[in-house]
């Protein structure tokens, strides 16, 4: 069995509950370990950034130092944690001054960063660590017909990490094919979701969920899938309102793609978290599997 | 949307007196950045049509016209300026730039240093929230979003803050809103961590 030292995020502690629930239940499934980084602090989110990039590099530091001295590489299911301790530590690497600096600091708490441990997003464990062909492996309720938008959204992928594809990526449409559902084309799959703006720009926002709600729905998707916290929040939680402010009438679910493959391994929706969410979840799971059995891809 | 500067303004792309030019500070702001100087961009405007919020026409200019303004050394409009604050950090100008310039690092730059010089424009939320963001993590370690939620509830007017409420309900219903904010265990030593990094003066 594979440990890797998981770094939840503050989201998914009430927020983004059942991301939490279901990325461990499938994770025990596929027999891998996520051991929770004891005592970890927050990734700084964007709003740090704003502030002072070096208090920034510092929380991130923290937690990659806590990492190291279990010997465990990182994981983070939330696109924003994995992009800041990513770069984080690439920035760390790269300017030994800065990291000396930091390292003062972090004696505070007896620590040290050395840059040992690596992060990676825990869909990239799944998809590359396990790989598809072992999630295939143990599928016992294949999700056949259901029509699936993969929502990258940003941070998964932007900025580029190395030198993978950030244009035409297909790894989350890989990854709901290998659970037997219908990976669905739809031109804003990487198009923002408006992030923090949710907050700070509500109008903005709420036009760019619109867009993106518009643009699953018109390709027929029956549930948007997500590997981001604050997307599915947005996604989900501010549907009323943008059926409000711009007349229309979205009921679209949005699930974390570990609820989806939580489901296709026959774990009780329930252990997944499923029934925290403001759009029902199962009935149109339930309905779309009736409608189309097994169908093949678009 | 992008309006014509004011015609009052003048640029100024020489250094005054003594000091650096705005082109030469925003230069330094970005000194660390492993993209290419914003000297090197064309104005190509790809920036601009990949970025959604600027496509939706919610910013005042978009971000080639930030730059070109930066270059030009229109400091007062820059700083007037809602582009950045309204920059959801998608780095899609970023993985796009022909040139190799990482804009949406520009745009944090532009943010810390209209937070460091505070000037920026009036009512924006963003300022305010990433300053009480801060300061709930540097008090508990992990952030906690009822507190985060009243920048925006205080800046709105009632039907919204109703609509705000209604959501925030029924997610507390669905258990979704933490009740009470979550602390990490050697607080102590965190926030000893920190004072290396910024002096915090009396803690609390």
């Amino acid at each position: 069995m594979k440990t890797y030292a998981y770094f939840p995020g503050c989201s998914l502690e009430k927020m983004a509950h059942s991301y939490h629930l279901s990325a461990m239940e499938t994770a025990r499934a596929l027999g891998v370990e996520l051991q929770e980084l004891d005592d970890w602090n927050c990734c700084g989110a964007t709003a740090y950034f704003h502030v002072d990039e070096l208090l920034a590099y510092t929380l991130s530091a923290r937690n990659l130092a806590m990492a190291e001295k279990e010997k465990l590489n990182l994981v983070a299911p939330c696109s924003g944690c994995y992009k800041n301790m990513f770069f984080a530590r690439a920035h760390l690497k790269q300017d030994p001054d800065l990291a000396e600096h930091i390292n003062v600091a972090l004696a505070e708490d007896n620590l040290q960063f050395s840059g040992n441990a690596t992060v990676q997003h825990l869909m990239e464990v799944f998809v590359h660590d396990v790989g598809l062909e072992a999630v295939k492996a143990r599928i016992t309720r294949p999700l056949n017909g259901l029509r699936v938008a993969p929502y990258y959204g940003c941070q998964i992928l932007r900025p580029r990490k190395d030198h993978e594809d950030v244009e035409q990526p297909r790894f989350f449409e890989n990854l709901v094919g290998a659970l037997g559902a219908v990976p669905v084309e739809y031109p804003l799959k990487l198009r923002c979701c408006g992030g923090a703006l949710i907050i700070t720009n509500r109008e903005a926002a709420l036009s760019l969920v619109r867009n993106l709600l518009d643009s699953a729905v018109k390709a027929r998707a029956t549930v948007i899938a997500t590997a981001c916290p604050l997307c599915q929040v947005n996604l989900e939680c501010y549907q009323k309102q943008v059926n409000k402010e711009f007349g229309t009438e979205y009921h679209v679910p949005v699930m974390y793609f570990t609820q989806l493959m939580g489901l296709a391994l026959g774990i009780p929706p329930s252990r997944l978290g499923i029934g925290s969410e403001l759009v029902a979840v199962m009935p149109a799971i339930m309905s779309a599997q009736q409608k189309e059995p097994a169908v093949a891809g678009p | 949307m992008n309006a014509a500067p004011a015609e009052t303004t003048t640029a100024r792309t020489a250094p005054p007196d003594n000091g650096l030019s705005f082109v030469q500070e925003i230069g330094n702001l970005l000194h660390a950045s492993a993209g290419n100087p914003i000297s090197t961009c064309m104005q190509c405007g790809t920036c601009s049509a990949t970025c959604p919020v600027a496509s939706g026409g919610f910013m005042d200019h978009s971000p080639r016209r930030i730059i070109a303004l930066i270059r030009a050394g229109f400091k007062d409009q820059v700083l007037a300026a809602n582009t950045y604050w309204y920059c959801a950090s998608c780095y899609q100008c970023t993985v796009r730039c022909p040139r190799g310039i990482d804009i949406a690092e520009l745009m944090y730059a532009l943010k810390r240093y209209t937070i460091w010089k505070t000037k920026y424009q009036k009512g924006l939320i963003g300022p305010v929230f990433s300053e009480t963001f801060v300061k709930t993590i540097l008090r508990s370690g992990r952030s906690y979003e009822p507190v985060l939620a009243t920048a925006y509830i205080f800046t709105y007017g009632l039907p919204d803050m109703l609509q705000e409420a209604y959501t925030a309900t029924t997610l507390m219903l669905k258990g979704r809103i933490p009740l009470l904010p979550t602390k990490i265990k050697r607080l102590d030593n965190f926030k000893r961590m920190i004072r290396h990094i910024i002096p915090l003066g009396d803690s609390e």
